[in-house]
């Protein structure tokens, strides 16, 4: 795998904790992204993988702790400035707009870089009409990308499991992100899909520069994708390093063999 | 200055009043608590048990039943018209509509209201039926510290003691009877409940006749108060700022919502009516339960929903 | 000709983008269009069947007309964006009344500011889109609690607004001008000189409302803003997260809908009424157009149109069939029959076709297209 150019921070992590009612999903966890990497978070069911993930784009607020993205730190932010400041997602549980085409969904996932406003939309003529144009034209590119042209007109409710994961990775690519946050993207997925969406994830790394984040449970693609890897578990950052590392490291090994704590 | 003595008369009717939207709301919450149902349609089964009733009552007397008998078995059909609408909502609309979502399930309930409306008036006529199993009559009370006492409806006092009766009885069933308990746990989870082989169809049918009986209390209180007619399903409308303001799934709530908004519409009404135009009535509680909405979506007995992705 | 796509190739992006990429569709549209704009006037003016009496154009094309651009405006906000809404009939008596009070000149006294504001009576075409405007002022006044609210709490929202402006209209006397019965009556529909006053005019100019409106509103709901509607409605959530705002898109989404209800509610008093009372925007024209729209099909503008014919339909046919077999049926049977049968299309459909009869044409257009080698 082809490391990162540069060993620029573009997601800092400092002690944030989380928790519902008594249930503390995060105790102090602390990590980083560098701009350009892939980077796994891994752990066993329940350890606060998701809860990160939401915490980064704005979804849960932490009770304490600092998130420092683009040089910017905040502990508080809604979901749509954290779109709005380039950070795209993709669900454990495929989160498409089910009444729409697959087309919609990735064409909704422009919306930030929409210029004309409500008046010249109702229009739909001149700049307004070459603007949506354009916007197609960026959409069908990600199409091609993803190999869906077939299906582009399909409300997506109709389409099979595997396909929707990956319009819903188009949805996110449409909105040209600095960070992609992927939530289990190969979650009950066959050998061949999970093929297909290493080879899209290493792509977009590659082609695009995107920063990615992921989730996910199968090890070997944890470890054949990411540059880097941080395990959690009970919600406590347990190892950090590369896949090498931390397949050597006895405390992710006790976690997932489940030695008594 | 306002008399006391007429403000604590006007609280008291309107309290009274609110209790006969509490009975409304009764029907309303336990089917949210259920099912999740947002049931449009509890005005038109109230519409619909009173016409049953009075309809019965009317034929029965007519033949020379004795009164009580004519009350009795009236009772009993309207009870067993309200056991069949519950089965054939169940098995036609809310059965088949089991995992959609709430905005749709709600549309249907709307459906379910033009049937109801249009076959109650259709088979049981579409007049006004007066009803008189309560006394109507007024109390005048404290007449030694209040010029003129404060009148109280007997109705009213009926309608509060009735309601009393039902949340104790409802409070009983849901608490004790295995029915009961197992509808509590369809509330907590439909898959769950149906995964440790509770029989959900069977349980919204018992939901569904629970309301349809709470729905055949709250007509014969209504109806001995306006007689049985289709401007109940109105009234019964209001049930439904009543539960925002009580919270969906609170049954205190219920109660405590329709208090709040009888007391308060008709204390409106009065002292605030005349320089205003009158008939506040007419939207008070709407708007009062914007204002809730607004303050605390969940009104004020509701637990908090917290979201999940 | 047959229905085909066959031969019909897109050479760029715009061309598929088109209201109608398939080329029947846009003949067949042409012809429609022909036949409202000029056969049905002509065939009216010259009384020629079926136009013999001017029935079918005040009792039928009128209403739907008007009833079909309500039920547009009402499908943006319920069908597209996914708002629940009891209130539309309150929104149109906003436009309505808005409307009338600038077409017969505002005069608000403020005696304890020493003034008064005065506005003379506007031409009628500003007093119906200024109408509309102000029907949107208050969609987003009572869409802001949609923000914090959702689905169903929603409802009650709305029934908020129409039970208060149901009250409002009928207690202020203001708003009728003093009117001592609560009736009023629409300003001379006078455009630009042209005044319109028999039914053949007062169709065209529903017709032409109606029309522009529709296509203005189709390229709404199929650019980026109908999108944004659509995930807000589908899953709010991951819309937030994409970069939609809720606020933006709802507010939008109430602030159309208002408008369009809002020049449809003066339409249906200055152009079908004529004079009118609070009651003709009660809650059950709210019901009403809630049923156009999911009969007709959720998220569907030619839905819209459909829910509306069958809604009026219903009830003639209702009145007319068992009279022509000999069995005439009480206004009042009539009556609950529809009830009856509304309620239970309304079931049918939200359990077989949520997207109504909209759907079900699209679904026969789509075998047409295969027909007859379906494989």
């Amino acid at each position: 795998m082809r490391a990162p150019d540069t060993n620029e921070i573009l997601l800092q992590i400092d002690g944030v904790a989380l928790s519902f009612g008594g249930v503390r999903a995060l105790r102090d966890v602390s990590f980083n992204i560098r701009k350009g990497e892939i980077r796994a978070i891994i752990g066993p069911n329940g350890a606060g993988k998701t809860s990160m993930l939401n915490v980064i784009n704005g979804f849960y607020h932490p009770d304490h702790g600092a998130i420092t993205f683009k040089g910017r730190t905040r502990t508080k932010m809604q979901p749509f400035e954290a779109a709005r400041g380039g950070i795209a997602r993709t669900f454990q549980n495929v989160a498409l707009f089910k009444g729409m085409s697959a087309l919609d969904n990735i064409m909704a996932g422009r919306t930030l870089k929409v210029r004309r406003g409500l008046l010249w939309q109702i229009l739909r003529y001149g700049p307004a009409l070459a603007e949506e144009v354009e916007h197609r034209h960026r959409v069908e590119e990600i199409i091609d990308f993803l190999e869906i042209e077939a299906i582009r007109k399909v409300p997506v409710a109709r389409l099979p499991y595997g396909l929707q994961k990956r319009v819903e990775l188009g949805r996110a690519l449409a909105m040209e992100p600095d960070l992609l946050l992927l939530d289990e993207p190969m979650a009950g997925m066959n050998l061949e899909e999970k093929e297909d969406m290493s080879r899209f994830i290493i792509d977009v790394n590659n082609h695009y520069g995107t920063t990615i984040a992921l989730i996910e449970h199968d090890m070997a693609v944890v470890m054949d994708l990411s540059h880097r890897v941080a395990v959690l578990d009970h919600g406590v950052k347990i190892a950090d390093g590369t896949p090498d590392e931390v397949k050597k490291n006895q405390a992710v090994l006790d976690a997932y063999l489940g030695v008594a704590h | 200055m306002i008399a006391l003595g007429q403000f604590l008369e006007v609280l008291i009717g309107g309290l009274m009043s609110g209790v006969l939207y509490s009975l409304v709301a009764l029907g309303f919450v336990l089917i949210f608590k259920a099912s999740g149902v947002f049931n449009f349609a509890q005005g038109a089964m109230v519409l619909l048990a009173g016409l049953a009733l009075v309809r019965a009552l009317d034929l029965l007397i007519a033949n020379g039943f004795p009164y009580w008998a004519a009350v009795v078995l009236g009772i009993g059909f309207a009870a067993a018209i309200m056991a069949m609408t519950a089965w054939l909502i169940e098995r036609f609309v809310i059965g088949p509509l089991v995992n959609q979502d709430a905005l749709t399930l709600f549309m249907s309930t709307i459906g379910v209201t033009f049937v109801l409306e249009g076959a109650a008036e259709m088979i049981f006529g579409s007049d006004v039926y007066p009803l008189r199993l309560f006394p109507t009559d007024a109390w005048f009370l404290f007449e030694s510290l209040f010029p003129g006492g404060i009148l109280i409806n007997k109705l009213d006092v009926w309608g509060a003691l009735i309601a009393g009766i039902l949340v104790a009885g409802l409070a009983l069933f849901f608490q004790w009877t295995k029915t009961g308990r197992a509808l509590r746990a369809v509330a907590d989870d439909h898959l769950a409940a149906h995964s440790v082989g509770i029989p959900i169809s069977w349980i919204w049918f018992v939901v569904w006749l629970v309301a349809g009986l709470v729905a055949l209390v709250a007509a014969t209180v209504w109806g001995t108060k306006l007689g049985v007619q289709f401007s109940i399903t109105f009234l019964a409308l209001k049930a439904l700022p009543v539960l925002i303001i009580g919270g969906l799934t609170s049954i205190p709530g219920a109660i405590a919502g329709g208090l709040i908004v009888g007391a308060g519409e008709k204390i409106a009404e009065v002292f605030l009516g005349p320089s205003i135009g009158g008939g506040i009535e007419y939207w008070f509680a709407y708007v009062l339960a914007l204002a809730v909405l607004l303050v605390r979506p969940q009104g004020l007995f509701g637990e908090r929903i917290i979201e999940r992705i | 000709m047959l229905y085909r796509e066959t031969g019909q190739f897109k050479t760029a992006y715009a061309q598929d983008m088109a209201i109608f990429p398939i080329r029947q569709d846009r003949i067949g549209l042409g012809i429609l269009l022909g036949i409202a704009f000029i056969g049905v006037p002509l065939l009216a003016t010259f009384h020629i069947w079926p136009f013999g009496r001017d029935y079918l154009l005040w009792a039928i094309l009128l209403p739907f007309l008007v009833l079909a651009l309500a039920a547009i405006g009402t499908n943006i906000l319920v069908g597209y964006c996914g708002q629940i809404s009891l209130g539309s009939g309150a929104f149109m008596a906003i436009g309505a009344y808005s409307a009338y009070k600038l077409g017969t000149g505002v005069h608000i006294p403020l005696a304890w500011l020493g003034f008064a504001i005065s506005i003379p009576p506007l031409p009628v075409l500003a007093s119906i889109l200024l109408g509309g405007l102000a029907a949107a002022g208050c969609g987003i006044l009572f869409g802001i609690p949609s923000l914090r609210i959702k689905g169903l709490y929603l409802a009650v929202a709305t029934l908020a607004a129409q039970f208060f402006f149901d009250w409002v209209f009928l207690r202020v006397p203001w708003f009728t001008n003093y009117a001592p019965s609560g009736s009023v009556n629409a300003p001379e529909l006078n455009f630009f000189g042209a005044v319109v006053q028999t039914p053949v005019e007062r169709y065209l100019l529903c017709l032409t409302f109606v029309t522009v409106i529709a296509f203005l509103a189709k390229n709404l709901v199929r650019g980026n803003l109908g999108r944004q509607w659509m995930a807000i409605r589908d899953m709010d959530i991951a819309a937030e997260l994409i970069g939609i705002r809720p606020l933006y898109a709802k507010l939008t989404a109430f602030a159309v809908s208002s408008f369009i209800i809002g020049v449809a509610g003066a339409l249906w008093a200055f152009v079908y009424l004529g004079s009118w009372e609070p009651l003709a925007f009660s809650i059950d024209r709210s019901l009403q157009l809630l049923f156009m729209v999911i009969i007709g099909g959720l998220g569907s503008i030619m839905g819209s149109f459909v829910g509306a014919a069958f809604i009026l339909i219903v009830p003639i046919m209702l009145n007319l069939i068992p009279t022509e077999l000999g069995v005439p049926l009480s206004t009042e049977t009539i009556t609950h029959l529809e009830f009856i049968i509304f309620g239970s299309l309304i079931c049918y459909l939200l359990i077989k076709e949520p997207h109504g009869f909209a759907r079900l044409i699209s679904i026969c257009k789509e075998k047409l297209r295969l027909w007859p080698f379906p494989y």
